[in-house]
């Protein structure tokens, strides 16, 4: 029993460590190998000018765009549905993104071991800037800077949602832009 | 233990989740003329606005115990009544979070709370959650500044421009506020957004 434990907290933190490398690398290539993966242990800051054109990209994909965080419990409660979305929708040129709000600080303490024990297959990236007041206007200027929120859009429209979806609802949605 | 522990928590998740938002649309404005309340402190006792017989106005705070945003912000919201209560803006911090869909937002946590942290203002609980839809606030924390002799919203909004990082803020829009006001002049800033958690409902 005890060694089994060591043995699990070995591989944790060997996990770890080969994370923190792989992420440590991912900053200092540039940005230009963007397409190199989509796992889940990829995991990326951006500002809220880096992050703007990934909510506004004109090609022919549909993007679910969710706001949210670990310790927002509506976030982590609606989590799965986006996580369905992504994979049952991808051959109908659809694209999840979740854009996590969480405290930069936590990142390896919090946000990274959620990643990695959801699972998560969609794309996360951190937002880390300051001056919300400009972004949270200009992501949408009807939003009261609560989250979650989603943004649906492709190249012909785009809705802004601040409320919490059931696998349902967000289906009903996104179904709007793809047919 | 394993299993105990996980259905702890997902049990926790649904029951967490489980409630949405309420505002009312009539909320207030900037200038809307807002209505007394009356609400208990952790010191027992009610309070309410008609109480303060000698201020210029009141730094109206919602927040609460369990938001991480509202935790990161409970330092800054200690130093604004330090060095506003003196000069006739007093903080009055109300936790608008329903305590049965949250129990770490209960009235007995909120004392130990502001014991733990030595909060030198009021902090009220919103018994029924009748307050926070008049004043329209849709997250936490959420600030309201009102001036005393007209009860006038003057400003709705964030502390400052950097809620997840104290060390990075550039503008203190609450500050910037109070001292416009002090000084007799037009606030230039009159509403702000920042990321916060949603009020707790059942």
């Amino acid at each position: 029993m005890y060694f089994y434990r060591m043995k699990t907290k070995l591989l944790i933190g060997c996990l770890l460590l080969a994370f923190i490398v792989s992420c440590k690398k991912e900053t200092t290539n540039s940005v230009a190998k963007k397409t190199e993966q989509i796992s889940n242990i990829s995991l990326k800051s951006y500002s809220y000018d880096e992050l703007k054109p990934l909510l506004e990209k004109k090609d022919n994909k549909t993007y679910v765009v969710n706001f949210w965080a670990t310790w927002c419990a509506p976030c982590v409660k609606e989590l799965p549905y986006f996580e369905k979305i992504n994979k049952e929708y991808a051959s109908k040129n659809v694209e999840v993104l979740l854009v996590s709000l969480d405290f930069p600080r936590q990142v390896e303490k919090k946000l990274i071991p959620f990643i990695q024990k959801r699972n998560l297959q969609s794309k996360v990236v951190l937002l880390d800037d300051v001056n919300e007041d400009v972004w949270i206007k200009d992501i949408d200027s009807t939003w009261s800077g609560a989250i979650p929120i989603t943004i649906i859009y492709n190249k012909d429209q785009r809705k802004f949602y601040e409320q919490s979806f059931t696998y349902e609802s967000l289906e009903t949605e996104l179904n709007k832009f793809i047919n | 233990m394993k299993i105990l522990k996980t259905t702890f928590v997902l049990v926790m998740i649904a029951f967490l989740s489980a409630f949405t938002l309420k505002v009312d649309k009539e909320s207030y404005k900037i200038g809307d003329k807002v209505e007394d309340f009356s609400l208990k402190n952790i010191d027992n006792k009610m309070v309410s606005l008609s109480d303060y017989k000698n201020v210029k106005g009141f730094v109206i705070i919602f927040t609460c115990n369990t938001c991480p945003y509202s935790v990161a912000n409970e330092d800054r919201i200690i130093a604004l009544d330090k060095k506003y209560k003196e000069k006739g803006f007093p903080v009055i911090a109300i936790n608008p979070n329903d305590p049965v869909a949250v129990p770490d937002d209960s009235f007995a946590k909120m004392k130990d709370r502001a014991n733990e942290k030595g909060f030198t203002f009021p902090y009220l609980l919103d018994v029924g959650q009748k307050v926070y839809p008049k004043f329209g606030a849709t997250k936490i924390p959420h600030v309201y500044i009102v001036t005393k002799n007209d009860m006038k919203v003057k400003y709705i909004g964030a502390i400052d421009n950097s809620s997840r990082n104290p060390d990075k803020v550039t503008e203190k829009y609450v500050e910037n506020a109070l001292d416009a006001l002090l000084k007799g002049d037009e606030i230039q800033k009159k509403e702000t957004r920042a990321i916060g958690c949603t009020i707790k409902v059942q």
